[in-house]
């Protein structure tokens, strides 16, 4: 557990790996996530590392500006670990990170990797007591006899630290890999999902877990789908919503039983039998599922669309946006070369007006639901300059007129792969990069990677159409 | 016949993924597992329906029977080459899971269990070892140490293969559903 005090404003990963100047796939970033006020954005890469940066307070001459982020604590959330029953390597890659609703000075965060869940507590420091009676400056016990009189030590004001310390770690809950992680309104318990089951925690309690649902059957030849993403919702403590790899999404109600494996409401879309192919269960897998902040709305990333649903409509979504459909025709090669394997994320603006998602080429996407309108936007190093606007690009399908600027499918790079999270407050979202096999990335934690997360960190805060007025 | 082609290079891939998936770090990724044999089970399906619109097809019964020794590749790739319909073996299908499974469960050691022949439902004859050894590209000569952790893929890989690799001596003309995708042990 390192603590960090580099106040530097750059991204600064050498400190812990002094003879490495390149980025190595373990600087590679696989999760994000903004605390509730958007003040703290934490970063989790695949060598188990956290990082954790801070917004600099606005400053008084732009008082409508953000500030910007700079790091603010770097530690070692997991360690690679090997179980011997299984002769498995347990990955270190940190999966999700969430935070806890700060209710003192402190901030908590939870970390997974595939098996085990660390409760984080993030603390500042910048007092320290002087004046111990038998200690000395250094620490070293004083002599007795040196000691004349006695004084009462005071508080001295130090260069800030922040302290990052394991408070809980939760571990042997689950066989298979944990997928996601979720806390729950009522800010004492929280669940972790696998592929097959769902667990409920206690977060002060260690030693034991509820599972609440238990897709797993008897005959594991029968297995026809996994959980691939839970949530619990906004503001009902006892409803969480789980999406599986066929596409459907399951809401349960923690009140009907004790397990959940009957769900109060599935929601599901048939399946268009003229669109089927070879790869229709692949891409029809959800990767992300989101409560609106209404609790009202569901919204869900598929390989190719995401779809926003009623909570009172089971039968089919709302809206389904097209991502990226231009990939429709290329699925046999995305197929071969892993990538219709990936998982993208998604995400609601502050009002639920917008809806985000990544896609390839460091391309994301933002639709406005009520107007219908969609932009697509690049987060490439080119136009990281802090507070630059961000043109907005188009991808022109194979065949058709292209115009100037605009990118034919053929040339999308997919290596840079963008991953969304959300922002509370100011409507802005960021974006960091996440795939699921290993390839080469843009964003990570070194300085001299390709685009530094850093850089693009302060460049989105200027997003077009999202920029509202300041609320609150 | 370029829909078959394709399905039979979308199994081969698959095959081929399921099987350098054993030797990926952090051990099976069922979701993915998962996927791979639903995208097999997928072009299976149509292979055969293609396959099935054809003309005479060779209704040679070349199979061997997937018991334990057999690897992925070599078993999919004879699979492949055999232009013979590949409709599924409910019976067989369940009763080499079983098997499989059991096996699991009992943690026997694996190098004994590999060369033991299924008993039981296992009736068709083992007809394909000639043509497997004469694919050099699969060399299924020796079955890959089975760890406690690898069970599962071991165990997804059979199963599946079992749909492809059995035929019956009668010509199908309409494949029967899949119950079975997936046999992955008990953790």
């Amino acid at each position: 557990m390192g603590e960090d005090t580099d106040s530097t404003p750059t991204l600064n990963h050498r400190g812990f790996l002094p003879d490495h100047n390149y980025v190595t796939e373990a600087d590679i970033i696989s999760t994000v996530e903004f605390n509730h006020t958007g003040e703290l954005l934490a970063t989790g890469d695949k060598g188990g590392r956290v990082v954790i940066f801070q917004r600099e307070p606005e400053s008084k001459t732009e008082p409508f500006s953000q500030g910007e982020y700079n790091v603010y604590s770097t530690f070692q959330s997991h360690e690679p670990e090997f179980d011997y029953l299984k002769s498995l390597e347990i990955e270190e890659k940190i999966n999700k990170i969430r935070w806890l609703p700060q209710q003192n000075a402190a901030h908590f965060l939870l970390s997974t990797n595939d098996k085990t869940i660390k409760l984080w507590k993030v603390s500042e420091r910048d007092k320290r007591p002087e004046g111990y009676n038998l200690k000395d400056e250094e620490g070293r016990i004083k002599d007795i006899s040196t000691v004349t009189s006695l004084q009462v030590p005071v508080l001295k004001p130090m260069d800030l630290m922040v302290e990052v310390t394991p408070r809980r770690v939760f571990a042997n809950a689950h066989t298979y890999h944990i997928n996601s992680i979720s806390v729950n309104s009522d800010y004492e318990t929280y669940m972790s999902a696998d592929d097959l089951r769902i667990n409920l925690w206690h977060l002060d309690i260690t030693d034991r877990s509820f599972n609440i649902v238990d897709i797993k059957p008897a005959n594991m030849e029968d297995l026809t789908e996994v959980i691939t993403a839970a949530e619990f919702h906004p503001y009902h403590c006892n409803l969480f919503v789980y999406s599986s790899s066929k596409g459907t999404l399951r809401l349960c109600d923690m009140r009907e039983a004790a397990l959940c494996d009957k769900h109060s409401k599935l929601f599901e879309e048939p399946e268009d039998p003229s669109a089927r192919s070879f790869f229709s269960e692949i891409i029809s897998s959800v990767s992300d599922v989101k409560f609106s902040h209404s609790g009202r709305y569901l919204l869900t990333r598929d390989y190719l669309t995401a779809k926003v649903w009623d909570l009172n409509m089971e039968s089919k979504p709302l809206e389904t946006y097209q991502v990226h459909d231009y990939l429709r025709s290329k699925l046999c090669s995305l197929y071969e070369n892993d990538c219709i394997f990936d998982k993208f994320e998604c995400a609601w603006n502050g009002s639920d007006s917008v809806i985000m998602t990544g896609a390839y080429n460091n391309f994301f996407r933002m639709f406005d639901r009520n107007t219908k309108r969609d932009v697509t936007l690049e987060a490439s190093r080119e136009s990281s300059k802090p507070r630059a606007v961000l043109k907005p690009r188009r991808v022109c399908a194979a065949g058709g007129k292209r115009r100037k600027d605009d990118i034919s499918v053929d040339s999308l790079d997919f290596t840079k792969n963008v991953h969304i999270i959300r922002h509370a407050h100011t409507h802005a979202h960021i974006l960091s990069h996440s795939q699921e096999m290993p390839k080469t990335h843009t964003y990570t934690h070194n300085q001299n990677s390709y685009t530094p997360f850093h850089s693009l960190l302060n460049l989105l805060l200027s997003l077009p159409e999202l920029k509202g007025p300041r609320q609150g | 016949m370029e829909v078959s082609a394709e399905a039979k290079r979308i199994m081969v891939v698959a095959l081929g993924k399921l099987y350098s998936s054993r030797t990926q770090r952090g051990g099976l990724r069922l979701h993915r597992s998962l996927l791979l044999t639903l995208v097999m089970k997928s072009a299976r399906e149509i292979y055969h329906a293609a396959q099935a619109t054809a003309e005479s097809v060779a209704p040679k019964c070349e199979l061997q029977h997937p018991t334990d020794e057999m690897i992925a590749e070599p078993a999919g790739a004879q699979g492949l080459q055999s232009p013979a319909s590949l409709p599924a073996e409910e019976p067989r299908c369940t009763g080499s899971s079983t098997e499989l499974r059991r096996e699991a469960r009992t943690h026997t050691s694996a190098e004994n269990k590999e060369n033991v022949c299924p008993p039981g439902p296992v009736q068709h004859s083992r007809k394909r070892r000639g043509k497997t050894a004469a694919e050099p590209d699969f060399l299924p000569c020796k079955k890959a140490k089975l760890e406690q952790g690898n069970c599962p893929q071991q165990l997804i890989v059979c199963s599946v293969l079992n749909d492809y690799v059995t035929c019956s001596s009668e010509l199908r003309t309409a494949p029967t559903p899949i119950p079975v995708h997936t046999a992955i042990a008990a953790c």
